[in-house]
């Protein structure tokens, strides 16, 4: 297993958000996590990434414990995120955009380059390289010196997740990725994630689009009042009473769960 | 026994002083999310203003504390219309940085007008009472109970009245606000008119008994903001309570060790609370 | 590519050679060499903060406290305790760095207005202990007699030319360290922290570790630019730490052009010389100095060089690709941060003011 969380839960002040939450993602795989709003599907983000330090639980990646590590830690350690709220360095170019997250993998520092250093000069190539076959990858490269900002929310969203993919990640932690976007772009979305996990790069996401999360998905994960309350195919769920209940109330017809 | 109580009065009277002039920033604080560095020049000018409506104009004293309270209010309002309506989207850095300019220009404006040098403004209540054995001067008396009045108007103005309940609702939650129909923009403008005329209504209290010049807002700048971490950004108890705690321990350390060590005791103060809990003793915690 | 950098590369060549030439322009007048290097130490001091304000977005008003500190031990080493201005000049320099070092460790533990109002304190903390502190500081008498560099080999520094040499050589290094940082991994992290925290956290930026070198390498920038003030004027007092000293190098790099390689030295030369224009004026300096700072704020919080990189850059951009199709998507860019423009916004009607912060970070900017 990739990642590993047991027992994990976060309580603001008196309020558990996320409470006592066990479940494997396995590598290679797409993992989504559902839930109805306030589920506390964020904040299980902001656990896994470092952004939220645990209250109780642990957190394995890859066999490390990275239980309550920093969020420049996890990024280091191979998990990158994306927002639910894209947001990207507005004033700058798509390419600094992109070039800004590699420096994680770098190795210089602040002397290297006032110095000038041949380490320097090698990051700053490997960083522009990498840049460029992400964005290429994403589909966004001819916007290369665009200002960020000024693009359509659909592209900045590519550069978000070619920002994620440019700190090299092991896992990808996608909040919302076709959060206010059409069902064509959400389509194309769809292929866009496929094509990270046929690059051996695992994802686990958050989405409210269940025709989206049922095609991709290979494991769904379903939060209900920070709980767990289901874990398994996507057949699985759509079929699991619990799940239907917390989406739907009791009595409700089933079908609601797949549109 | 008689000194301590004469201290305690002296502390009560610089309490209140502090307090309208905490709460001004507090306010300002709480709803539009920056530190007005220009704090304490305003408060100066409030002195300044007060100054020449008592002695030049001829005003009775509480006319002109009043008089001074309603030109910074208009002073306020338009600041706001001005820079800081037109700064809204921008980061804080900007608005603190705005802030700065306008310190500047108000006190090279005040030695401008009035001079560089030191201006004493008499007191119409320059008598003194006995109060259990020690002597307090009336002025202290009138400060006592009018930072109450004032205090207890706010909370009414705030609590009670449309305009005020806006302004805490704004506090606490600008996006449920805006809402529920609150206008930002004159809840922004009342934030900076009820700051600027508190400050203004401290400096009038306050002028009797210390002597005026441009350097006054400096230094009460640091005591307030000291008093304003202490009691959390934005919250109006902490502002209360911090500015009679740190009044009292001014007053008494330089009582009872030396007047270096009141002044100290604020920094002190200060700088310990910001490093050991950066947003106050009530300040509302952020958890992460 | 090379073609495109030329504008930039002359701008820089021409700042360049103006400050080579410049003793011979102003020769026989020993008082404007006076006010060119005074505003060339300024300019030090000014990338210093530069490099916390401009680069990381963190407002430190102690900056002018570390270029007193600066000042007040070269001052004092070489008159009371008769060292070597050498000697001197590099205690000071590291001393700075340290006390930069040692307060950031509590200062950046708060974050926005908290760290704002946490380094006004440290600065008021620190003129207070030069005026207190008599036995040692000589508080208002001020420091006098303080020592001009010891000459290095044929370099006599007691003539004013050498030192502004001396002076435009560490200037030179300033603007150099600011380009270099700009243009790295270091410097990319640092204008991450400016515009969004968080954004700059989940791409793995060690936001604290960074912050902290920062506000370290400002200070030592200001403890330098304050051990040369220090010798060049041979007295000190101090005002030389003051909090107006700080508001002063805000308002270079507010004219300049915040977060820009050439912005501190820009604003710090042409204040210098506002300043000489105004000095009839002297005590309305401020009056008219206060409201160009709101108004720099509100409608070009870009300065001078962020303006001209911008204009450099939507020039490129022109060229490179057409305008973006307005697509039906196209308004959703920056809809908030667009609507604050307004009509009151005439001076950039081309770029909304809540992402001008970010803007200068374009690479290749000056």
């Amino acid at each position: 297993m990739l990642l590993e969380v047991r027992g994990l839960g976060k309580a603001f002040g008196g309020l558990h958000a996320v409470r006592d939450v066990d479940f494997d993602v396995p590598e290679g795989r797409v993992t989504a996590i559902i839930g109805p709003n306030g589920a506390g599907k964020s904040t299980l983000f902001n656990l896994l990434a470092g952004f939220y330090r645990p209250t109780a639980g642990t957190v394995t990646f890859d066999g490390k414990n990275i239980t309550g590590m920093q969020p420049h830690q996890t990024v280091r350690a191979g998990i990158a995120r994306t927002f639910q709220t894209t947001h990207l360095f507005e004033g700058a170019s798509v390419l600094d955009n992109v070039r800004a997250a590699c420096v994680v993998r770098s190795s210089s520092h602040a002397l290297d380059a006032v110095l000038h250093t041949p380490r320097h000069r090698r990051d700053e190539k490997r960083s522009l390289d990498t840049s460029m076959s992400e964005l290429e990858f994403v589909g966004v490269a001819h916007l290369r010196d665009e200002i960020a900002s000024t693009l359509p929310q659909e592209a900045q969203k590519r550069i978000s997740i070619a920002q994620a993919l440019a700190t090299e990640p092991r896992l990808l932690l996608l909040d919302e990725p076709a959060a206010g976007t059409n069902d064509e772009e959400t389509e194309a979305f769809g292929s866009l994630i496929r094509e990270i996990v046929a690059r051996g790069v695992t994802v686990c996401l958050v989405e409210h689009k269940m025709s989206m999360v049922m095609n991709l998905a290979d494991q769904i994960v379903v939060l209900d009042h920070g709980q767990r309350i289901a874990v398994g195919t996507p057949d699985d769920i759509r079929s699991n009473p619990l799940v239907i209940e917390a989406y739907l109330g009791a009595d409700a017809d089933t079908t609601g769960v797949t549109t | 026994m008689t000194l301590f109580i004469q201290q305690l009065i002296n502390g009560l009277a610089l309490g209140g002083i502090y307090c309208l002039a905490a709460i001004g920033l507090t306010l300002v604080f709480g709803v539009l999310g920056f530190p007005n560095l220009a704090h304490g020049a305003l408060f100066m000018v409030g002195g300044y203003v007060t100054y020449t409506l008592l002695v030049d104009v001829g005003l009775p004293y509480v006319v002109a504390i009043v008089c001074a309270a309603l030109i910074l209010a208009v002073i306020g309002v338009v600041f706001e219309r001005l820079i800081f309506h037109p700064l809204r989207h921008a980061p804080h850095t900007h608005h603190m940085i705005a802030t700065v300019g306008v310190m500047f220009f108000l006190i090279s404006l005040v030695q401008e007008i009035w001079g560089t040098g030191f201006l004493r403004m008499e007191s119409p209540f320059d008598g003194r009472m006995t109060v259990a054995g020690a002597q307090i001067s009336t002025q202290r008396i009138i400060i006592v109970i009018t930072a109450m009045v004032v205090l207890i108007a706010l909370t009414l103005f705030l609590k009670r009245s449309v305009h005020g309940q806006s302004i805490e609702a704004i506090e606490q939650d600008r996006t449920g606000a805006a809402l529920v129909g609150i206008n930002a923009n004159v809840v922004s403008m009342m934030t900076f008119a009820v700051s600027f005329a508190l400050v203004a209504i401290s400096a009038g209290l306050v002028a009797p008994i210390q002597l005026l010049s441009p350097g006054m807002g400096e230094s009460l700048s640091l005591i307030v903001f000291a008093i304003i971490i202490l009691g959390g950004l934005g919250s109006l108890p902490g502002a209360i309570i911090g500015g009679f705690f740190i009044a009292m321990a001014e007053v008494m350390a330089s009582t009872y060790i030396s007047v270096g060590a009141g002044q100290a005791a604020v920094f002190i103060v200060l700088m310990a609370v910001l490093a050991i809990k950066p947003t106050g003793i009530f300040g509302t915690v952020v958890q992460r | 590519m090379t073609t495109l950098l030329r504008p930039r590369l002359l701008g820089v060549l021409l700042i360049a050679i103006a400050f080579l030439v410049a003793p011979m322009l102003v020769s026989g007048q020993p008082y404007l060499l006076r006010i060119v290097t005074t505003a060339a130490i300024y300019a030090i001091a000014a990338y210093g903060l530069n490099i916390i304000l401009g680069l990381t977005g963190q407002l430190s008003l102690a900056h002018g406290a570390f270029f007193g500190v600066g000042a007040y031990i070269v001052g004092l080493a070489t008159t009371d305790h008769d060292w070597s201005f050498w000697t001197a000049f590099g205690v000071a320099i590291l001393a700075t760095t340290v006390l930069g070092y040692a307060s950031g460790l509590i200062a950046l533990r708060t974050q926005g207005a908290y760290f704002a109002i946490f380094t006004m304190a440290l600065g008021f903390l620190i003129f207070i202990i030069i005026i207190r502190w008599e036995s040692v500081t000589h508080a208002h008498s001020g420091v006098s007699g303080i020592k001009l560099p010891e000459s290095i080999g044929p370099l006599d520094f007691s003539d004013p030319v050498v030192l502004y040499y001396l002076v435009i050589l560490f200037l030179a290094g300033a603007a150099y360290m600011t380009h270099a940082i700009l243009h790295s991994n270091a410097g990319r992290s640092l204008v991450a922290i400016r515009t969004s925290e968080d954004l700059a956290k989940s791409i793995g930026v060690n936001v604290g570790v960074s912050k902290q070198l920062a506000y370290t390498a400002s200070a030592g920038f200001a403890g330098l630019a304050g051990g040369l003030f220090a010798t060049l004027n041979g007295f000190i007092g101090a005002d030389s730490a003051s909090i107006d000293l700080t508001f002063q190098f805000l308002l270079f790099l507010l004219i300049g052009g915040m977060g820009t390689v050439m912005g501190p030295v820009v604003g710090s030369v042409l204040v210098a010389f506002l300043f000489e224009l105004l000095q009839g004026l002297e005590s309305y300096r401020f009056i008219v100095l206060g409201p160009i700072i709101v108004l720099l704020v509100i409608f070009a919080p870009r300065g001078i060089v962020g303006y001209l990189n911008d204009f450099l850059t939507s020039r490129r951009s022109r060229r490179a690709s057409p305008p973006p199709s307005g697509g039906p998507d196209g308004r959703n860019g920056g809809a908030d941060g667009r609507s604050g423009s307004g009509p009151d916004q005439g001076t950039a009607p081309d770029r909304p003011h809540a992402t001008s912060a970010a803007a200068a970070t374009s690479e290749g900017g000056l």
